[in-house]
This record gives C-alpha cells, sequence and structure tokens, in this order.
C-alpha cells in the first residue's frame, strides 16, 4: 500500500540527462525551507545512483523512492 | 601537598602527589594532541575538485564539464586548467585577434576555433562521425558542450588558461570566450589549487 506524500515543491526533471537531474536538485532543495519535502521525477537511468549518493554527500534525506516504469520519483527532505 | 622526603632509588610517591603528577602528565598528552589534531586539520584537502585540461577531443572536453558540472551539484569548488589541446576550446569563435605572426596565424586556422568545432578522439570519420555524435546527444536531450560551459559559468566552476599555451598557439587574451571566473596562469597557481582538493583529474 503507497502512503500519499506530501511535497512542499515538485521538480519535473523529465528528459534530462546527467548532470542536469543532480544540477536542478541541487538548486531545487535550496528553495525550500530546511524539513520541507520536495517531489523530484527524473526519467535519467544515472538518477538512480546518483541521487541517493546525492543526498549523502549534501546531508539530506531521501524519504521515498517510486519508480513507475522509465520514471523515478524521489522525496527528499531538506535536512540542511 | 604534603612534604614527603624521598629516601628510596625508586620513587615512592604518596596517593595525592601521584595522582597529581599523573594528571599534569595526562593534561600535557592531551594539549599535545589537540595541538596535533589541529596541524592535521589544516592540512586536510578541501571540498575541491581540480581538473587539467590536455585534450582538445569533443568527447573528453564534454565528459570534463559532466564532471565539472556534477561535482558542482555536490557543493565542491571546482577548478578546470586548460592546457595544450584544450585551449582551442575556449576560443571565441566570433572574436577575432590580430597582430599574430606567421606561426601564430597558421596555428590559429589550423586549431578548432572554440567548442564547436572540436571533435571526437576517435570515430572521427572526416567529420562524419562527430556530425552524428552531436545529432544524437540533441536527440537523448544532452547538453551540448556549449550549454555546458555556460551552465558552468552559471555555477561557478573556475576556469584557468595556461599563458604559456596560449603564447606557444600564438592566441590573444581578447579572441577568448567571455566567461564569468577566468583567469590566465602558469602552471603555479594550478598546482597551488590542486595541492588542496580531494579530486585531481588529468583529462
Amino acid at each position: 500500500m503507497s502512503i500519499e506524500m506530501k511535497a512542499d515543491k515538485v521538480l519535473d526533471l523529465k528528459g534530462l540527462s546527467c548532470p542536469m537531474p543532480i544540477v536542478k536538485i541541487n538548486k531545487g532543495i535550496k528553495e525550500v525551507q530546511v524539513g520541507q519535502v520536495v517531489h523530484a521525477i527524473t526519467s535519467d537511468p544515472g538518477a538512480l545512483a546518483d541521487f541517493p549518493a546525492w543526498a549523502k554527500k549534501s546531508g539530506n534525506e531521501i524519504l521515498k523512492t517510486e519508480q513507475d516504469g522509465r520514471v523515478t520519483n524521489f522525496y527528499i527532505r531538506r535536512a540542511a | 601537598m604534603k612534604e614527603n622526603v624521598v629516601k628510596k632509588q625508586d620513587v615512592d610517591f604518596d596517593d595525592e602527589t601521584s595522582n597529581s603528577m599523573n594528571y599534569s602528565l595526562l593534561m600535557k598528552e592531551i594539549t599535545d594532541m589537540k595541538s596535533q589534531l589541529e596541524a592535521v586539520s589544516k592540512s586536510a584537502p578541501s571540498n575541491k575538485l581540480s581538473m587539467i585540461v590536455f585534450s582538445g577531443d569533443l568527447d573528453k572536453i564534454l565528459a570534463s564539464f559532466v564532471i565539472a558540472t556534477g561535482a558542482k551539484a555536490m557543493d565542491m569548488d571546482v577548478v578546470m586548467f586548460f592546457t595544450f589541446w584544450g585551449t582551442p576550446v575556449l576560443r571565441d569563435k566570433g572574436k577575432k585577434a590580430g597582430g599574430k605572426d606567421l606561426m601564430g596565424t597558421m596555428f590559429g586556422s589550423m586549431l578548432p576555433k572554440g567548442s564547436s568545432e572540436v571533435k571526437l578522439s576517435k570515430m572521427n570519420m572526416a567529420g562524419m562521425g562527430t556530425k552524428m555524435m552531436k545529432s544524437l546527444m540533441k536527440k537523448k536531450n544532452v547538453a551540448s558542450v556549449e550549454q555546458m560551459i555556460e551552465m558552468a559559468g552559471e555555477l561557478g566552476v573556475r576556469i584557468f588558461v595556461c599563458e604559456m599555451s596560449m603564447d606557444l598557439m600564438g592566441f590573444k587574451h581578447e579572441e577568448m570566450i567571455s566567461y564569468p571566473d577566468l583567469t590566465y596562469c602558469g602552471v603555479a597557481k594550478f598546482l597551488d589549487e590542486a595541492m588542496d582538493s580531494k579530486i585531481q583529474l588529468f583529462i
């Protein structure tokens, strides 16, 4: 059963290829307050590994990862 | 402090004196370790990536800009040092520079005039391979080298250009692209940045 995740900001990154998805999320996460959630949607296959690596380095938290065919939905909470 | 006369060879302190001695020894050790720790953390490399861009091939230039912008997205400080075959990549096709000697003019016409004229390192196939790669990139929505350079500028990637290469190839400052953070320098300036970097790359 999937729980509906409430996001404070949605970033549609579909169609963007490496390194754009992490460039955009790095910018996008700074546009919300600490504690708020960004919903990033990406179709880049590299993003599956890139987003967790970026989150670890930047100190942010990936709350949920949802795959929908070729599209991946990341719910990220700004932690710092 | 109690005054105890020391008689024997093996010093036999009383409890209080012994404790106080141990304590000051311990404190000294801690102070020494603290200053050692400070020295080590001062010399640790900073969150920086330094890259020497020696190649002038499209594929290698693309890779270097993807890494540079990616590193910026991971909040690193990024330095790119363009030298030798990488130098012509930063020429502005729309700008002209006069006052060149014969060698300079020859180099100027033989070498690529900027990022749009660079070729693949392999499978160039007289330009066809490069054209195919560029159209494939466009189709898959991969940013072109020009777009990458612009993005790098926006993100704050610092570019250093080798003065020696400029001199050898006869390039003038006025024919290079306008870039927000571009410095002309020698190897020492780059090495200063590189010594302090966590990641050092040669492309």
